[in-house]
């Protein structure tokens, strides 16, 4: 585009802004007519080449346009090419690729295995992860059927409509979209069923946003609002190619020889939805995969958790030690052919291949290492990859029937969409989280108000209920009695309590019945009822409501079940504010481009109307809102809200009246968690108010980039000189038990950030809300300073002062002493896009590392990923994202785990995650038992694997010793392939899948038992080699004490020697016992599977033994009758058995008792206090070490309660000694 | 706590019809103890009285076997005669060896150090020869030796798979073709011969089912190359237990393999008479050879390491045990002080 083309885009988009101010004001941008000069100004060249023939699909189908049709598929295979797609995908890990080579080279000779024993597991495990992925496809391919069929209602011909599936919509078509409907494709808006052609859509599958979005059709295409006018609809719009841009549109519509330009309000994206409008008419332009949010739409990065990738390294090790045992055995093949071999004559030297030539030892060398690496491939667990896919499946499982994790409300339980990162959920170190839909319901109650200095509201929120029953029970006299934060909320059940504290404080705790209005839950019968007409200041009271009930954008809508009004608020406070208006007397029920009409029921019912003669509207820099009505009396009058700092500054002298109490009241309103804004109005007279119009069309007209300055600098000169009536509070609904769930999380030791698009403010209230933020927590606040020129000096200054606040933010955080000091950075999303760049973010990183809680505002979508890639890499600690709309989606892939919500409709965030659950809070469990557990399970069983494999593995290599190095095993190959798929696989399973440390609860109770987790405790490298060397060990004594028994005495009384088979067979039982052994004494929770399955694996192998033996000898070669006719009747078998079955576990087991004795961790004395049922003989123990059991927090919902007590301690405190010093006096 | 049960945040969809309500607890996961993880489960912890417990048994089962492992062990009385520098006549070992002509019978006198109750079992040994060879270990053909039909069968059986003339060899294979062929023959004191009972020296199941009743020797040591002992022809496969003995690999380099039975008690000071037919070539390869008598035990052979392993174990345990308990009675952890949890730790340390 060229620089004018820029600027004029730029203006346009001025305009649009400014005129979704006016929108009832009729003042409605010209469509612009394009000058015939330049008709396709910004259209030429590659990139706007599009051209869609309105009306004419069929066109667009064939060549040489050749547009996709709207079907959308997100499967990664179809049934073509899932197989050579899924095999290739599988042997893209190393391990498997090693595996297909060995099972290759087991066809010929130089395998040391017969190739069914190679082939077999190889093809069971990729078998098993190509099912999961067929799976994991077929249910993509179900979401996608789902949404292709749809129906919507399309143009047929000749002005009729039927409904189509949505798969079957093609550019070019009209389509009539109704009410709630979601848009199927990228449309042009034609018409709508407002006589002006707009339409309110919502965009929260797009970008979150809950607001609704007023989109605009061409006044050309107007007069096509109903069916029939489409009969000869002809047109064409040009426009740009498909692309992932949400906010621009640049094309024009060619219409009865004229052009018209085109941009974005007119368009209608796909999966937006239409709300408000009876229905609207558009075109089709983009389809399917060419949508822009289809464009949008990223393919999730697959992500592996780090214990994954540790287990790469530890692969590697294993790969090196492979390569370095196999060289030692080829080195000792090739000396041994060279040298031994010419004199073996029973080996026929004379006759030999070159894989034992000893003429040249060499090459049978090299030969032998491919053979050693096979052989040897018993170290790389090939069936730990499978095992570890089956127990994550299973663990998925068992996440998607917690049945304490499904929301009742929306009836959906919580999802393992990927099953590969359930252990990282136990390791997380910072979750990211977005606001609106996710902590809160984005719902706000009308809570309490202050009018002319007095307080109205006895509701309390949650902060004071619970601050109130904690001081209540430590002064009740049992100290610890319930002094945990779970209690708070346990005990809600009680119906109602009032407390009243000595020194006067009154808290009613009620459970209240739910609220019969939504948004409304105040309750004073002050003013109720009409009953503040009694007020002598009544005249204040009214204009309260007055300002509550004209000063907004909203529209009415009539709902004809209950006849009463609802409202759409572009922001969910002033739907609050209608509904609290209408309660109190003032309901809004008429909306016309030019005013307000108000039903007022006290002290007379009346109508009013007001005319608007202005409205300057809310934005993040004025933070406020002013209306300018004439109301039926002919009175000009200023109604305003704002923020409590902006309206206190602008009050007249005698405006001021109230000012004192208000803040006091604001205070308490803030502290209590609530959202508050300021009101006030001022009388204006006419000819006061028309030298200020004329200043404000002067400015309004005005044309040039300072245009918006000259704007707010006249809006400004208005909104002064106020009179302050009051203020609201209003609670911005949290979904169910997020302060709780953050408290836990807090108490975990996870940190927090909140990071959303809405203002500061909010975010602000957010964070009071959810404890993240309270008062005495400091606020290091971090924004752009005012500025509209984006040149490049500006921005050099702009930079320097967002460095400048932040390392003198640093340099206070360093500089605190008191160590109970916490801080809460807030940044916005101008100032973020520096500190992100390069050379600053990690500045940045290090100053929020250092804050308690951080709160990122008007953060932008990419904003969002951004920073939870700096979080993740600058920290290098594990992060969640958790978000519900298609804003968070970025961020969602970003993190290490992305956890959608699914409670609300979009399904973009759910899609994009890892995890869906209905429920902010349901991710306590979620990471704190689930995480927890899967961690360990995972952690102990990857351990387990090594170790299991390292001595099964390492006796075939002590044995090549002995035989020359020759290749020979001194196994079955059947007991080889059964070792890892049959023998051991199921008690390792049942590890992975069933073992508890602690039960759910005592995780709940103990979060801080968590942070095992993200201090790995379980999966270091101490650890690891410990287990290596474990490993090691026992494979020394299963083949030393083997050999030594059996290497040339007769084994039983017959006489017979043991020949290879007796020797392997029972040096196999050894090993089968030995690990069986060692995976009962990691367990520390057996069910019967458990037992099942663990005694099961070593029963299974003599039945197989026993079986295998009754096969024919061809089969079963010298393992024939081996078990009924030599070994079983030779007690030198089982005692040998029992002998190295103890000599192998005898350390581990010393082991566990020492560290349990000397290191015993958390979960070890909490596993013996339940196990000596200490919990019941000792509740004040228990009760005290439940509220001790949480890391050091700054943030949530304790540590504010902590506050609130040291806050109230210390009023007590003033209150008595006053007290005393009032008894002395009268004394 | 206000409003806790206030409108869900969720569900602009008006939740309307039955339709939808069953729509929505199909969703709803059925509760059972196995998919809430909540199976009842034994959850063993180890306290100090288990552990000790543990230990002192496994002591108190470990000591008694070794000593009888060990006691089994000495009672069995054994000879060992290493015969084959001495059965060789000058320098030319392995051309005196591999000449078919030249007489090999050699005379060995073996003094019996105290009585031996029959059987008295006769073994060969034969040290540095690497039968477990993976070369050696594959070369023979399991279908061929059961099986008549199946002669021709040789596959795995390289480099002795058939004659030079391209006739299948049966038994097939170098195990087969390396056949151990030292004989001996056994007169006690003032010569009386002792009959050596080569019969049931095999594991049945190898006479019935592996080596054919109707298979006979065909071709066996016609080649250019001859191994080691030749076979009858007329006598069926599953008659040859010496070769049914020596098809049995041995799993070390180090083996002894049966000979046959002595069904005569020994008494101390016997003196036995060995003529044996020194006809089997270790020379080559510098191997020993060995002829050894011994009786068993219950446990079978002389085998000492059994014991005392079993004894060292028990007295591992047992000492841990001891340990244990001291430490237990000295410094004992009181199980489940909450004292020992992490963030009372960390308070200590602050």
């Amino acid at each position: 585009m060229t620089r004018a083309g820029k600027i004029r885009d730029k203006l346009r988009r001025e305009k649009l802004r400014w005129s979704k101010l006016y929108t009832f004001n009729c003042a409605r941008p010209n469509p612009e007519l394009i000058d015939f000069a330049n008709p396709f100004n910004g259209l030429q060249g590659p990139g706007f080449s599009r051209k869609v023939q309105c009306n004419q699909p069929s066109l667009h189908r064939r060549k040489p346009l050749h547009y996709p049709s709207n079907y959308i598929s997100t499967t990664k295979y179809n049934i073509i090419t899932f197989l050579p797609k899924a095999i290739f995908e599988q042997f893209r890990r190393v391990a498997n690729l090693y595996f297909l080579l060995a099972a290759v080279l087991s066809l010929t000779p130089i395998a040391p295995f017969s190739a069914v024993s190679m082939i077999a597991p190889l093809a069971f495990v990729v078998g098993l992860s190509m099912a999961k992925e067929a799976v994991e496809d077929w249910r993509r391919f179900m979401q996608d059927m789902k949404v292709n069929k749809r129906k919507v209602s399309i143009h047929k011909g000749d002005g009729n409509f039927c409904y189509k599936k949505w798969h079957k919509i093609f550019v070019g078509d009209v389509v009539k979209v109704e009410k709630d409907q979601f848009f199927p494709a990228d449309l042009l808006l034609l018409s709508s069923s407002y006589e002006d052609g707009i339409c309110y859509v919502e965009t929260m599958n797009l970008d979150g946003e809950t607001n609704l979005k007023v989109k605009r059709a061409l006044d050309v295409t107007l007069h096509f609002d109903e069916d029939k006018t489409f009969k000869d609809f002809y047109a064409t719009i040009r426009c740009e190619n498909p692309n992932p841009s949400l906010y621009t549109f640049v094309g024009n519509l060619e219409y009865d020889k004229q052009v018209y330009s085109l941009d974005p309000t007119q368009i209608l994206l796909r999966d937006s939805k239409l709300r408000n409008t009876s229905y609207i008419y558009g075109v089709v332009i983009f389809t399917g995969h060419d949508s822009k949010v289809m464009q949008n739409s990223t393919e999730s990065p697959s992500k592996r958790s780090s214990i994954e990738k540790k287990m790469d390294y530890i692969i590697y090790i294993l790969f090196t030690l492979l390569v370095l045992i196999s060289s030692i055995s080829s080195i000792g093949f090739a000396v041994y052919t060279k040298f031994g071999m010419p004199n073996w004559w029973y080996l026929q030297p004379e006759n030999a291949s070159t894989l034992y030539n000893p003429l040249m030892p060499a090459l049978s060398g090299i030969f032998h290492l491919v053979t050693a690496l096979i052989m040897y491939g018993y170290l790389i667990p090939v069936s730990l990859y499978v095992s570890i896919e089956v127990v994550k499946v299973l663990q998925a499982m068992f996440i998607n029937q917690d049945i304490q994790m499904y929301d009742e409300d929306s009836g959906k339980p919580a999802e393992a969409r990927t099953s590969n990162l359930n252990e990282e959920l136990g390791q997380v170190d910072t979750i990211l989280s977005d606001k609106t839909g996710t902590l809160t319901c984005n719902q706000m109650d009308f809570l309490k108000c202050s009018i002319a200095g007095v307080s109205y509201g006895v509701g309390s929120s949650e902060v004071e209920i619970a601050a109130a029953k904690r001081i209540a029970s430590e002064f009740s006299g049992s100290p610890g009695h319930n002094c945990f934060p779970a209690d708070y909320w346990d005990n809600n059940e009680d119906d109602s309590s009032v407390i009243q504290l000595e020194d006067g404080i009154t808290c009613k705790v009620v459970k209240d019945p739910k609220p019969k209005i939504k948004g409304f839950s105040f309750e004073d019968d002050r003013l109720m009822q009409g009953n503040w007409v009694k007020e002598p200041t009544r005249g204040t009271f009214q204009m309260f409501f007055r300002v509550l009930a004209v000063c907004h954008t909203a529209i009415p809508e009539h709902d004809e079940e209950s006849g009463t009004f609802t409202y759409e608020a572009e922001s969910p406070d002033e739907g609050a504010f209608l509904v609290a208006a209408r309660e109190f007397g003032f309901e809004f029920f008429k909306r016309t481009q030019s005013s307000v009409f108000i039903r007022e029921s006290y002290p007379n019912p009346l109508e009013r109307e007001f005319k608007i003669l202005n409205l300057m509207e809310f934005n993040s820099k004025r933070k406020r809102m002013s209306v300018i009505v004439r109301d039926d009396s002919g009175q000009i009058i200023l109604l305003c809200k704002g923020a409590d700092s902006i309206i206190f500054d602008r009050l007249s002298k005698n405006g001021k009246m109230y000012e004192a109490d208000t803040m006091k009241h604001l205070n308490e309103f803030g502290e209590a968690g609530l959202r508050t804004l300021a009101l006030a109005y001022k009388v204006l007279d006419e000819s006061e108010y028309s030298t200020w119009y004329a200043e404000f069309l002067r400015a309004k007209t005005a044309i040039g980039p300072d245009r918006d300055a000259q704007l707010e600098r006249v809006a400004d000169m208005m909104e002064r000189e106020l009179v302050l009536i009051g203020a609201t509070a209003v609670e911005d609904k949290l979904q169910k038990g997020v302060p709780q769930c953050i408290d836990k999380l807090a108490q975990a030791g996870l940190k927090i950030w909140v990071l959303t698009g809405d203002k500061m403010e909010t975010a602000i209230n957010i964070g009071f809300a959810c404890s993240l933020l309270r008062l005495g927590l400091k606020q290091i606040s971090i924004s752009t300073m005012n500025t509209d020129f984006l040149d490049q000096d500006a921005k050099k200054t702009i930079k320097d002062n967002i460095l400048l606040q932040i390392t003198n933010a640093s340099r206070m955080v360093k500089l605190e002493m008191d160590p109970h000091a916490a801080f809460a950075l807030i940044i916005d999303g101008k100032a973020l896009s520096y500190a992100l760049e390069d050379d600053m973010k990690h500045h940045f990183l290090g100053l929020a590392v250092s804050c308690a809680s951080v709160i990122c505002c008007r953060v932008s979508p990419k904003q969002k990923a951004l920073v939870t890639r700096l979080v993740k890499e600058g920290t290098g600690k594990t992060t969640l994202a958790i978000g519900d709309g298609a804003n968070d989606v970025g961020m969602i892939q970003e993190a290490d785990i992305g956890v959608g919500i699914s409670g609300v409709e979009g399904m973009q965030a759910v899609m994009a995650s890892d995890f869906s659950i209905a429920q902010f809070r349901c991710l306590e469990r979620l990471l704190v038992v689930h995480g927890h557990w899967c961690y360990k399970r995972i952690a102990q069983m990857v351990c387990y694997f090594f170790y299991k494999n390292i001595a099964f593995g390492l006796t075939l290599f002590y044995f090549e010793a002995y035989t020359g190095f020759s290749g020979q095993s001194v196994y079955e190959d059947w007991y080889m392939i059964l070792f890892n798929i049959i023998l051991t696989s199921l008690p390792v399973i049942s590890l992975g899948v069933f073992e508890q440390d602690v039960s759910s609860e005592v995780c709940l109770q103990f979060p801080a038992l968590y942070q095992q987790g993200p201090k790995n405790l379980f999966f270091d490298w101490s650890r690891i080699i410990a287990w290596t060397a474990n490993g090691l060990y026992s494979s020394l004594v299963v083949f030393f004490i083997n050999i030594s028994i059996f290497y040339d005495q007769a084994f039983q009384s017959e006489g017979q020697t043991a020949d290879m088979a007796a020797m392997g067979t029972t040096m196999f039982t050894c090993i089968i016992w030995a690990v069986n052994l060692q995976i009962a004494l990691t367990m520390s929770h057996f069910t019967w599977i458990q037992h099942l399955f663990v005694w099961g694996s070593i029963s299974t192998w003599y039945l197989f033994l026993f079986g295998y033996g009754f096969m024919s000898p061809v089969i079963s070669g010298n393992a024939f009758h081996i078990l009924i006719e030599s070994l079983g009747p030779a007690p030198i078998y089982w005692i040998t058995t029992f002998l190295v079955a103890a000599a192998c576990n005898i350390p581990y087991f010393a082991h566990l008792y020492y560290q349990r004795l000397f290191h015993p961790l958390d979960h070890h004395v909490i596993q013996e206090i339940k196990y000596f049922k200490k919990d019941l003989t000792d509740e004040h123990m228990w009760t005290r070490e439940r509220s001790k059991a949480r890391q050091e927090t700054k943030i949530g919902f304790t540590a504010r309660v902590d506050a609130k007590i040291r806050q109230l301690k210390g009023k007590l405190q003033k209150k008595v000694s006053s007290l005393g010093v009032i008894l002395e006096l009268q004394s | 706590m206000m409003n806790s049960t206030s409108a869900s945040p969720a569900a602009p969809i008006s939740v309307s019809g039955d339709g939808t309500d069953a729509r929505r607890n199909s969703k709803r996961p059925k509760y059972s103890r196995f998919t809430q993880q909540e199976l009842p489960a034994c959850k063993p912890i180890l306290t100090p009285q288990w552990v000790i417990s543990i230990f002192t048994l496994v002591g108190i089962i470990f000591v008694p076997i070794g000593v009888a492992a060990l006691l089994a062990s000495h009672d069995v009385v054994e000879i060992v005669d290493r015969y084959e520098t001495d059965c060789i006549p000058g320098n030319d070992r392995i051309g005196y060896i591999q000449n078919p002509t030249t007489n090999k019978t050699c005379i060995r006198f073996l003094k019996v150090p105290k009585d031996m109750d029959k059987p008295v079992y006769v073994y060969y040994q034969l040290d540095n020869f690497y039968q477990n060879h993976r070369r050696y270990v594959k070369s023979r053909n399991d279908q061929q030796l059961r099986d008549k039909s199946k002669a021709n069968e040789t596959s795995g059986c390289d480099p002795e798979k058939t004659t030079a003339n391209g006739v299948p060899i049966v038994p097939c294979g170098l195990i087969a073709w390396s056949l151990f062929n030292d004989t001996y023959n056994f007169t006690i004191n003032n010569g009386k011969a002792l009959t050596i009972n080569k019969k049931d020296i095999s594991w049945k199941s190898d006479r019935n089912h592996k080596f054919g009743s109707d298979v006979f020797p065909k071709n066996f040591q016609n080649g250019a190359l001859i191994g080691g002992g030749k076979l009858d022809p007329k006598i069926p496969l599953s008659e040859q237990e010496d070769l049914i003995v020596w098809m049995r690999t041995a799993a070390l380099p180090t083996f002894r393999k049966l000979y046959g039975r002595i069904e005569v008690d020994l008494k101390e000071n016997d003196t036995i008479t060995v003529v044996l037919e020194n006809n089997y070539n270790t020379y080559s390869f510098g191997g020993k050879k060995k002829l050894v008598l011994s009786t068993t035990s219950w446990l079978g052979g002389k085998n000492d390491f059994l014991g005392i392993a079993y004894l060292s174990i028990g007295g591992v345990c047992f000492f841990l045990a001891t340990l244990f308990t001291v430490v237990y009675l000295l410094k004992p952890r009181k199980l489940g002080d909450p004292s020992y949890l992490s963030w009372n730790n960390n308070r200590l340390m602050q």
